[in-house]
């Protein structure tokens, strides 16, 4: 099931349907693969826990034209999880934001594809992200640019659930439910495991919920690798000129679809073997031969 | 016994005649710009309330909290607004250095620091207040430009010349109670000294309220007998390094006056320009010397630092021989 031009300029969504949008996350953990394979190091763990959520915003939700990264009405999306730009790139390629033969250089020299998006170099990259904690401030002055001009984008920020360590998050929280920016959407990509180990253990953000209630924001809890409870979260958000931000937690698996990945928390940021990567594709690929949907 | 009278925020502003932002850049919306303002809880000390009781609805004040604030103004500028942003020198430039490059510079975006209060303007506050590091952390960010106006005229001929930059600008500002330098508005032309004095003898490279205190020593000088040049270093980046080494050549002694550091600050930056020339010049340098400011009053820490007339023409005296 190809994706026409026409899907992708509807008004707001192009609602996938649930089989595909699976697959495309199981296809964004395989292209991620491939590009970690030219790096040779990256977060594989960190972007296969999300690859859900971008599917979901990228092939459903988000308001996009096809070939046009700089459409004014556009919904805003931003990596405040930087180092997954990996699984990212090749969403920006398929939908004509940049070449697919970019792809091939990933991370080599002078290529505008490195580790953390860079909005000078990537067509599509709404603003560059790297150092955790930046971009839920950098969205809400979107979300502020947008009620200023009447437009009715929304903005989305993508968060890591040991982004909310860093104490800007919450300036940024703080902020948006002040200046009443209803159309700011935080998903946090709840994994529970960062750099060193299970999030509980390093520093404890739970309850994540109640806390961003209590900073002011509306919020729901869904599983983050189940496309339908994404794709209906996404539907449920309020009117775009409501008063309440959104969060959603996403509770995901760090190195979702992949068996060994899942079991073991310290693939966050890693390298395959070429016997573990066979591996990983042989199960990717098994999925994704049952539906027809990746190139 | 009498009392002093009673002193409140309000009646202070009045005295703050160097702060012309929040007027300008309302006059300027009003004029068709799409220009949004932002501050930390500071707008009535740098006088953007003034720009808040005309347009409020493109002000916001985002409370204590500077970080937040700096990549806030990044979402904005990355959607096309020209946006200003308002707090101290050194809670811009310390507390959002990375702000400054990975939100403002990195991503080549037009937002203006408004960064008052820089050098030792905060006087008692102490250390904490100063930012006497500023110059070296901005001209040290990759497409940064960083200003430097030394009197109310240029304040506003900065402001102007900021508009036409496509990147961030760190705009150095005093505590809006700085002396005149230029009786009509300067016309400042990106990545250039403004020649304030000519002179043949010495030449003074200032910034900021250092610009001031040079001309009166020039002045004084003068009716000793002595020519010295006196340029503004009005533009910090880019910086007009030809300028400078013309003066190294004509004059063949400089004193650069700066309220910073003397560690990568202006000085550091002619060192470099007339180094790099080939040119021998005899070279002096009034800064903090790598050391804390004590507690003062802000007068009184300029004296203390040499940041005054009286200081710059005994320096000049002493680097000609005099």
């Amino acid at each position: 099931m190809p994706i026409s031009d026409d899907d992708l300029s509807l008004p707001r969504g192009r609602c996938a349907g649930a089989a595909e949008l699976s697959a495309r996350a199981d296809w964004i953990r395989r292209r991620t693969i491939d590009l970690i394979e030219i790096a040779g190091t990256g977060h594989y763990a960190s972007t296969f826990s999300c690859a859900e959520i971008l599917a979901v915003l990228y092939y459903d939700t988000l308001r996009l034209r096809r070939g046009e990264p700089n459409w004014p009405d556009r919904d805003r999306f931003l990596l405040g999880k930087g180092h997954v730009a990996v699984g990212l790139y090749p969403c920006l390629a398929d939908l004509g934001f940049f070449p697919e033969e970019w792809l091939a250089d990933y991370t080599r020299l002078g290529s505008p594809l490195g580790d953390h998006p860079d909005m000078t170099k990537v067509p599509g990259v709404d603003f560059s992200s790297g150092s955790i904690g930046h971009n839920l401030s950098v969205g809400v002055g979107m979300a502020l640019s947008a009620r200023l001009r009447k437009q009715d984008f929304r903005t989305f920020v993508l968060l890591g659930d040991g982004e909310l360590h860093e104490g800007q998050v919450w300036e940024a929280a703080m902020s948006a439910a002040h200046f009443k920016t209803g159309n700011l959407v935080a998903v946090v990509d709840a994994n529970g495991i960062s750099l060193d180990g299970p999030i509980e253990t390093v520093m404890s953000v739970e309850p994540i919920a109640p806390r961003w209630q209590a900073f002011g924001w509306s919020t729901v809890e869904i599983d983050g690798n189940d496309v339908g409870a994404l794709r209906q979260a996404f539907a449920d958000l309020p009117p775009i000129d409501s008063d309440v931000p959104t969060l959603i937690v996403a509770r995901t698996v760090k190195g979702k679809g992949v068996s060994f990945m899942e079991a073991d928390a310290g693939w966050h940021l890693g390298y395959l073997s070429e016997q573990d990567r066979a591996r990983a594709i042989a199960e990717l690929d098994a999925r994704l031969s049952a539906v027809e949907v990746a190139r | 016994m009498s009392s002093r009278p009673s002193w409140n925020v309000t009646t202070s502003m009045q005295t703050l005649t160097s702060f012309v932002a929040g007027e300008l850049l309302a006059d300027l919306v009003d004029d068709g710009h799409d220009i949004v303002v932002l501050t930390a809880d500071l707008a009535t000390s740098n006088k953007l309330v003034d720009f808040a009781d005309r347009h409020p609805e493109r002000f916001f004040n985002v409370g204590i909290a500077e970080q937040n604030m700096m990549s806030v103004a990044a979402g904005l500028a990355a959607c096309g607004h020209q946006v200003f942003v308002a707090t101290f020198a050194s809670f811009a430039s310390l507390l959002c250095a990375e702000h400054l490059r990975t939100d403002l510079a990195y991503p080549h975006v037009p937002v203006r620091v408004l960064a008052h209060h820089a050098g030792v303007a905060m006087g008692f506050y102490g250390t904490s207040h100063h930012a006497v590091e500023d110059i070296a952390i901005t001209r040290a960010i990759a497409g940064m430009t960083v200003i430097s106006p030394s009197d109310t005229k240029s304040v506003r001929a900065a402001l102007l010349a900021s508009l036409d930059e496509p990147g961030p600008v760190y705009l150095r500002l005093g505590r809006g109670r700085d002396k005149d330098v230029y009786s009509e508005t300067p016309t400042l032309t990106r990545g250039r000294l403004l020649t304030v004095r000519e002179g043949a003898d010495a030449t003074v490279i200032a910034t900021g309220i250092g610009v001031a205190e040079a001309a009166a020593a020039a002045d004084q000088l003068r009716t000793e007998g002595l020519s010295i040049r006196v340029l503004d270093a009005v533009w910090l980046k880019p910086f007009d390094s030809a300028t400078a080494v013309k003066a190294a050549r004509e004059t063949g002694a400089i004193l650069t006056v700066e309220e910073h550091n003397v560690v990568n600050g202006l000085g550091t930056a002619v060192a470099e320009s007339i180094a790099l020339a080939g040119v021998a010049a005899r070279l002096d340098r009034i800064a903090l010397q790598d050391e804390y400011a004590v507690v003062a009053p802000p007068t009184h820490l300029y004296r203390k630092y040499g940041f005054t007339a009286e200081s710059i023409a005994a320096r000049l005296r002493a680097l000609l021989g005099r």
